[in-house]
């Protein structure tokens, strides 16, 4: 019985690898074709290096992985777990070539206890909120058509008010938006969200926006935090709660007046397009003219009705007017002084024309005249 | 201590009381005088709104709240 050589003489030197060649294949492998992902098991040895990075190994009862989790990542843990702490991690495998080692890269680390009394601790949460009604479909108010002033508070350094300008500036460039910066997670967020909330009430705005962009369960939780859930309950003006997680509500969601998936769809919520007011004030704007169009022709036809019947009083008026000017006519005719001349008086009268009616007018050798029916008779008296 | 100015009415309001006259004014129910006062103040408004939309730049102010309570805000740079 022959046993086939491992290595034949025949073998191609050109074929073979170098160790560093085969880590890189494997590692290609490996960090290729495994997405990132949660893992669960407890903590041993860990220790913090003063670079804030941290190693530890994590383990179960048939396996163990070594584990990595850089400062940036670290930070935001807290304090190093301790041994057998249980924990959930998320991370993606990854080789370390220099010494030949797989290991977890881990960006976060959630101990399963504290997980379970987040937990336990949103649906107090929950409940208090349900029972004092601050849920209710009855509070939700309907938000103005195109407000001009809105409150933002959210923080000034992620990308959700880089979002909602965007979208603000595109639809509704009329707005002022007044930001009122908070930190949105870690330790402090909840106090500062309750401040900037209060804050918002001193405010003269028509709608506020409160959020986040999009993050990991754990860095949402100032959202579910009672006071900053009765603080949002209780500003005056109509609300957009947006936390950016696709999969999870959070209790601001469901407390404000409005829940919104992302900041930019809150702010597509809260403006209306300029495009659709520019069409309302136009479409407002040939309304109010044919308004007055209607108007003025009514008025018209009520001056020409108005000028018709003055008209006709003006006609009736005259008519009358020359009626009796007739009549006073024939009455001034019967007491004329030419009547009276005609019946064969006359009238004396010096050269000023003045009537001559007493004998003392009259003076012997001057000159008058007399006035009869036909004309004046010059006259003198003896 | 007060907020931020609010200055002008909002535009929504405007356009609220922009459309309540155009139906006033529509319904033909009012007497001469208090019909031309409402175009009137329509047409005021109507140019006020065209002139915002016009004129209408996004303006994002951070607010600022001093130690002794007092709000600021301040032209931030978004």
């Amino acid at each position: 019985m022959s046993l086939p050589l491992p290595f034949s003489p025949a073998l191609d030197t050109r074929e073979v690898l170098s160790v560093g060649e085969l880590a890189a294949a494997v590692k290609a492998l490996i960090e290729g074709s495994i997405a990132p992902l949660w893992i669960r098991g407890e903590i041993t040895g860990c220790k913090a290096w003063s670079s804030g990075h941290w190693y530890f190994t994590l383990r179960d009862a048939t396996a163990q992985v070594r584990c990595c989790m850089w400062r940036t990542y670290a930070q935001r843990a807290g304090r190093p777990p301790a041994d057998g702490t249980s924990v959930y991690v998320l991370g993606r495998p990854v080789l370390y070539e220099q010494k030949g080692e797989f290991q977890f890269l881990v960006q976060r680390l959630l101990p399963t206890a504290a997980l379970g009394a987040q937990q336990r601790e949103f649906e107090r949460v929950k409940a208090a909120l349900a029972r004092d009604g601050l849920f209710d479909a009855a509070r939700k108010r309907p938000l103005p058509r195109c407000p001009d002033r809105v409150a933002v508070v959210t923080s000034t350094d992620g990308a959700a008010l880089r979002d909602i300008v965007t979208v603000t500036r595109k639809r509704w460039p009329c707005a002022t938006l007044f930001v009122i910066a908070s930190r949105v997670q870690g330790d402090g967020a909840a106090p500062e969200l309750v401040a900037a909330l209060t804050l918002v009430n001193r405010l003269e705005v028509e709608v506020c926006i409160v959020g986040r962009g999009g993050g990991a369960r754990e860095d949402l939780i100032a959202f579910n935090d009672e006071s900053v859930c009765r603080a949002l309950a209780a500003v005056r003006v109509p609300t957009v709660s947006a936390v950016g997680h696709e999969t999870d509500i959070s209790l601001t969601d469901l407390v404000a007046d409005l829940r919104a998936p992302t900041p930019s769809a809150a702010a597509e919520a809260v403006f209306a397009d300029t495009a659709d007011v520019r069409r309302r004030v136009h479409e407002l704007g040939s309304r109010l003219a044919r308004s007055l169009g209607r108007r003025a022709e009514l008025l018209e036809e009520r001056l020409a009705r108005a000028g018709d019947r003055l008209e006709a009083a003006v006609d009736q008026r005259l008519a009358r007017e020359r009626h009796r000017a007739g009549r006073l006519g024939a009455e001034l005719d019967a007491l004329s002084p030419l009547r009276v001349l005609e019946r064969g008086y006359a009238v004396p009268r010096d050269a000023a024309g003045r009537v001559l009616r007493r004998r003392a007018e009259f003076t012997a050798g001057r000159p008058f005249t007399l006035r009869v029916a036909d004309g004046d008779v010059p006259a003198r008296a003896e | 201590m007060s907020g931020p100015p609010a200055g002008q009415p909002s535009l929504a309001d405007e356009l609220e009381r922009l459309e309540a006259i155009v139906r006033a004014l529509e319904a033909n129910d009012l007497d001469l005088d208090a019909a031309l006062a409402l175009f009137e103040e329509g047409v005021g408004r109507l140019r006020s709104a065209r002139e915002r939309l016009a004129a209408a730049q996004l303006r994002v102010r951070a607010v600022l709240q001093d130690a002794d309570g007092t709000l600021r805000d301040t032209d931030i740079d978004a």
